[in-house]
């Protein structure tokens, strides 16, 4: 076990610089970006001089050196700033909005992984045949459809015309409250408090966005599974255990799954952070207020508080995610461990 | 047994009667939903997005409001020539320089306070002292100062005049001049903010028809029926829920499936295609003192010659606009008549297209090989903008103009219409007060606004437009405006293509959609059967 804290202490260490060079650049990168905030927020009747008003109301007339030590000290409070879109405080913001996302993402992932893993097992152990070339189908089709279209294609097909899917707004329908706030995920939260009908209706909301990242994120992980089993359905350690007569179970799910994991894991983990970030269009199309939305409109705004609170989340999200992969590394691999 | 009987009859008739009180407060529930909402629950607010106009309309009061009239084809519009009490029950000019507004004895604010004059006198003072958009848009109606603004006791407040300006009453009436509750905010000010605007940003503060039940910015906000309202017939909704939903498509099945009962603010395909498809009700209403059009940089060559302008204004696509960009959801701006009959604005102008005019024009400006120039266009609104422009770049090159289309993201438009550097640019404007030298006052006057994008500047057409502003002869003021009107034809520094329509599609059973100039919903009107 102590291997495993200094393990994760060294790599929060590790992580510092990175985060202060995210601050740094995200803050150097909103500022260099065209735009005018003050003249975007002076409103539709604004002249020169209301917009310079504007502008030194934001702050924004000060030299950039001030800016960014008032920002630093903001952060060091725990302030992220106000988002002039929404006119919230940025922390509250994401603490509201980071939760939605991340219920989808995993949803999203869980979908895939349920179908993936056993796909690409069934495909590695029959390579050429008719299940093979259905996962290679499938995980083409899931690639190449971009994410807004498929989203769009499920609401057509299920909402639309059949009329099975409720309505594309959001994470609960009109007339659902939502529960009472714990960790931010409504169906964690709905269990929790005993709120069954909100489960369900949070759930029901969460499928066809679900379902759409899903097909997004199966490509690469049914792929790295196959590929992953076929090296290691071909070594030498599988062969002796065929010949020493073990059951096909114990085969394939003890010694060459859990050794093909291991960069399945990774690929996990690397979908799972390019899915956040992808999820823009998915929470465009079903209306769900998540963060990937939040920054985009931040962007278009050119609203500087929520930009940079939305990479420097993003950036400790990661920093976390790659550590979690770290440790899962040192479960499913005791060679990481020890090396560590 | 016998508790188990009873149980049963409780839940029975807790079933037959919760079944009506759902069905009657979906009756009594509007849905809508729109493709961003609201930023601000204060218009005063800095940033405060149009969305908020809609808010405060309708959880505020403001002395004045406008009267409703129903147009043409039978929908609903407001009347700007029928200005009615609101929180005032009447007023009157006491001096020829000074109005005295006597206020309703028996409004309250949402958490019950009586509204009084002092509360009147806090929130103009407020709305002149904040500076940006509030402060400019008073300014429009010669509001302007602190000292103009007198609480003579609880119930009478009084206005006093620095000019006479047409303008001062209806702008009393747009969404800016609301009467906040000062005694709630002023507990919530603090030193950097003195007028509370970080607090009633999020907060409701008002005494208005509605109030704000929940809101979660970027995602819903529902509001209240307020019971004791007084300034007009208690409304028939009793609540209603706005929901962002950013797909335009989703939008759509929304309303035609039946689950919202309202979309505001459609694209133009979307509403044609919804109207002809029956399922919903669709009302479109050309937004008033409105304009899309094509502006030049008058002070750029080669637009600083008056026949090239002429020659562009000859070589647009008109009717190829209309039919694939708006999908008639618009009135036609051009193909009138050569001089101006009627003083209105919009009105359709000269130009049609006409190659063979705008060659002759061009040649004789000396450009018989045309030329190469950028058109400029706000890619926040580029469903519009961006076929527009493909168009009219495909129709100037028969005229040998070389043109490249230049996509502005929409966060650098109003910065972009600042520097005033744009050769060629497709645009709009809108004005909230509808009168032609409003419009002139802020696109062509040579004050040189920021709506004035192509800087053109004429002391002649500045002289007409500046006395119509304070101009009381009918008479007169009918040809100041038909005099300015034709110059912009003459000069043509913007060449007008339409009048474009607010769009909403509504159920069948909603009733009582009432068009604004602010292009917001008022909720107060409208009921469901």
């Amino acid at each position: 076990m102590p291997v495993l804290v200094s393990l994760v202490l060294r790599r929060l260490l590790g992580a510092l610089p990175s985060i202060a060079a995210v601050v740094v650049v995200t803050f150097v990168l909103t500022r260099a970006l065209p735009g005018d905030p003050a003249a975007y927020f002076a409103g539709p009747a604004a002249d020169a001089q209301s917009v310079e008003e504007i502008r030194r109301k934001l702050g924004l007339d000060k030299p950039l050196p001030v800016q960014f030590l008032a920002y630093l000290g903001d952060l060091a409070q725990g302030e992220m700033g106000t988002s002039l879109i929404t006119g919230q405080p940025v922390s509250a913001d994401i603490l509201a909005r980071l939760p939605a996302s991340v219920e989808l993402t995993l949803c999203g992932l869980a979908l895939a992984l349920a179908v993936s893993l056993p796909l690409g097992v069934a495909a590695a152990t029959r390579p050429g045949s008719w299940v093979d070339h259905m996962a290679r189908v499938i995980s083409t089709a899931g690639v190449s459809l971009p994410v807004f279209f498929t989203g769009l294609l499920l609401v057509y097909i299920f909402y639309y015309l059949l009329g099975w899917a409720p309505a594309p707004m959001g994470r609960l329908d009109l007339f659902a409250s939502a529960p009472t706030t714990i960790t931010g995920f409504y169906l964690v939260d709905s269990l929790i408090t005993g709120q069954f009908a909100t489960f369900r209706a949070a759930a029901a909301q969460l499928v066809l966005p679900a379902l759409t990242l899903g097909l997004f994120a199966l490509a690469p992980l049914t792929r790295m599974t196959r590929a992953s089993m076929l090296g290691v359905l071909g070594s030498d350690f599988i062969r002796t255990a065929r010949a020493g007569g073990l059951s096909r179970g114990t085969v394939l799910v003890t010694y060459a799954l859990r050794n093909a994991l291991l960069p399945v894991v990774t690929t996990l983990g690397m979908v799972f952070s390019f899915l956040l970030g992808a999820n823009v269009l998915v929470e465009k199309v079903f209306a769900w207020p998540g963060i990937g939305s939040y920054a985009i409109e931040a962007l278009v705004a050119s609203d500087y508080a929520p930009v940079q609170g939305f990479i420097l989340t993003m950036a400790i999200m990661y920093v976390g995610l790659n550590l979690m992969i770290d440790i899962l590394y040192g479960l499913i691999d005791p060679r990481v461990r020890i090396e560590a | 047994m016998n508790a188990m009987l009873r149980g049963l009859c409780l839940a029975t008739a807790l079933a037959t009667c919760a079944v009506p009180a759902l069905a009657q407060s979906r009756d009594e529930t509007l849905l809508v939903v729109v493709e961003s909402g609201t930023n601000s629950l204060d218009i005063h607010a800095v940033g405060a997005n149009p969305a908020s106009y809609g808010v405060v309309w309708n959880i505020y009061d403001r002395l004045l409001s406008y009267g409703t009239k129903t147009m043409p084809d039978g929908s609903l519009s407001y009347d700007h020539t029928n200005i009615k009490p609101e929180l005032a029950e009447s007023w009157k000019f006491t001096a020829d320089d000074e109005i005295t507004f006597y206020l309703r004895k028996d409004a309250k604010f949402h958490d019950g306070t009586p509204i009084t004059a002092k509360d009147v006198k806090w929130s103009f003072d407020r709305m002149v002292a904040v500076g940006g958009f509030p402060t400019f848009q008073m300014k429009a109606g010669s509001l302007e100062k602190p000292e103009q603004f007198i609480a003579v006791d609880d119930h009478t407040f009084r206005v006093k005049l620095l000019r006479k300006d047409k303008l001062t009453v209806p702008d009393l009436g747009v969404p800016v001049p609301i009467v906040l509750n000062s005694e709630l905010i002023k507990k919530h000010a603090t030193e950097k903010d003195p007028w509370g605007l970080e607090w009633s940003k999020l907060n409701d503060a008002g005494g208005g028809a509605y109030k704000v039940e929940s809101w979660k910015p970027g995602e819903q906000l529902v509001l209240a029926r307020y019971d004791d309202w007084k300034s007009g017939p208690l409304p028939k909704l009793k609540k209603v829920v706005i929901r962002d939903v950013p797909s335009a498509g989703n939008r759509r099945a929304l309303v035609e499936r039946g689950d919202v009962d309202l979309s505001f603010d459609l694209p133009p395909k979307d509403s044609q295609e919804l109207a002809k498809g029956g399922k919903v009700k669709v009302t479109g209403t050309p937004i008033e003192n409105s304009l899309w059009y094509t502006g030049m940089g008058v002070k750029q060559p080669p637009f600083d010659n008056v026949k090239v302008r002429q020659a562009v204004a000859y070589a647009l696509p008109y009717q190829k606009i209309m039919d694939a960009v708006v999908y008639g959801r618009a009135i036609p701006m051009f193909g009138g008549p050569a001089t101006p009959t009627k003083a209105v604005w919009p009105q359709p102008s000269p130009y049609n297209t006409d190659m063979a005019k705008a060659r002759k024009l061009l040649a004789e400006a000396g450009f018989p090989n045309g030329f190469e120039t950028v058109i400029h266009i706000n890619q926040g609104v580029a469903s519009l903008s961006e076929p527009m422009a493909t168009l009219v770049q495909e129709s100037l090159g028969q005229i040998g103009i070389k043109a490249t289309i230049n996509k502005v993201p929409g966060a650098n438009w109003r910065a972009a219409m600042l520097k005033k550097d744009m050769p060629l640019f497709i645009d709009t404007f809108a004005g909230w007060l509808n009168y032609p030298d409003y419009y002139f006052f802020w696109g062509y006057h040579g004050q040189n606004a920021v709506f004035n994008v192509m800087s053109y500047q004429n002391p002649e057409m500045d002289k007409l437009i500046d006395a119509s502003r304070f101009e009381t002869d009918a008479k007169k003021y009918e040809d100041q405006v038909k005099g300015f009107v034709k110059m912009a034809w003459d000069d043509v520094p913007r060449a007008p293509l339409f009048q474009y329509y607010l769009d909403a599609a509504m159920g069948k059973n909603v009733q009582g959609y009432t068009y604004w100039f602010h292009r917001a919903i008022d909720f107060r009107s409208i009921s469901k059967k």
